[in-house]
């Protein structure tokens, strides 16, 4: 019988830095999931990945359709790189990949957010990348707790049972 | 699979503790449970229960997001009433199997 001891992870802080549908939804589902099992949660969302808590674009976040190798359409065959460049394509992609999500009752940016507080966990944004867009705390969704500095949020990262994850 | 006393009826449970058959369940064992995780239930409690049970039963996948838009409680109380595990720990006392859900 083992006798080492069980160190339940007590702490996630989740730093998003893309502004891509998929890098957003990933931190989102990672902080939802975190809060879900009772584990702490702090995401803190700099450069592109503002875009994730930004009111205006919040909830019409594309996926990129070229440079995407991973990219297919529908029925799995390789998506044209250069079809992936034509306007309007990546738009309609990005609709499509959003309707998706919420069959499978994920809900927009906004809601994901406000169900990631209701459960405790805490949104930041970065100081720098807001200072460098231009933004003011009103542009962002209510949500957000505070505008900090990068040594403000690792101050928010103590414990031993804690881990920080770059999405 | 494991068989458990809980309030006075022997039940099978999983690894982690969930009923595995719902059938088994009723409130006492609700109770039971609850107060092993450290919740008192009240009549708010039940109302999630069943609900779960339900939408298990009718074979629907659950998420946190379909209870607070079930008219029951919002995402907010649901964290209330079973804090730290508001889908873990609803399912285990519901007597339904451990959800699968992200969301």
């Amino acid at each position: 019988m083992s006798t080492e001891e069980k160190k339940p992870l007590e702490k996630v802080c989740i730093i998003c830095a893309k502004g891509s549908l998929e890098d957003v939804y990933a931190t989102l589902v990672m902080a939802n999931g975190a809060v879900m099992e009772g584990i702490e949660c702090k995401v803190f969302f700099t450069f592109f990945g503002l875009d994730g808590i930004t009111k205006e674009h919040m909830n019409s976040l594309h996926t990129a359709t070229t440079g995407n190798p991973a990219m297919r359409m529908p029925g799995g065959l390789p998506f044209p790189t250069m079809l992936g460049g034509l306007p309007g394509v990546e738009a309609g992609v990005s609709k499509m990949m959003r309707h998706q999500m919420e069959e499978l009752d994920m809900p927009p940016v906004d809601e994901f957010l406000e169900m990631i507080t209701a459960g405790g966990g805490e949104i930041y944004a970065c100081k720098l990348a807001v200072d460098m867009f231009k933004l003011e705390k009103d542009d962002l969704h209510e949500e957000v707790s505070e505008i900090i500095t990068i040594g403000d949020f690792y101050g928010l990262c103590d414990g031993d049972r804690t881990q920080i994850i770059f999405t | 699979m494991a068989v458990k006393t809980i309030a006075g009826a022997q039940v099978n449970v999983s690894e982690e503790g969930y009923l595995e058959d719902m059938d088994q369940w009723n409130e006492n064992i609700a109770k039971e449970i609850a107060s092993e995780i450290g919740i008192e239930l009240t009549d708010k409690h039940f109302e999630v229960l069943n609900y779960l049970r339900e939408k298990t039963e009718a074979g629907e996948a659950l998420t946190i997001r379909k209870v607070g838009k079930s008219g029951i409680t919002d995402i907010k109380g649901l964290y209330k009433l079973f804090p730290k595990g508001p889908l873990k720990y609803s399912s285990k006392i519901a007597g339904i199997p451990k959800p699968a859900s992200c969301v």
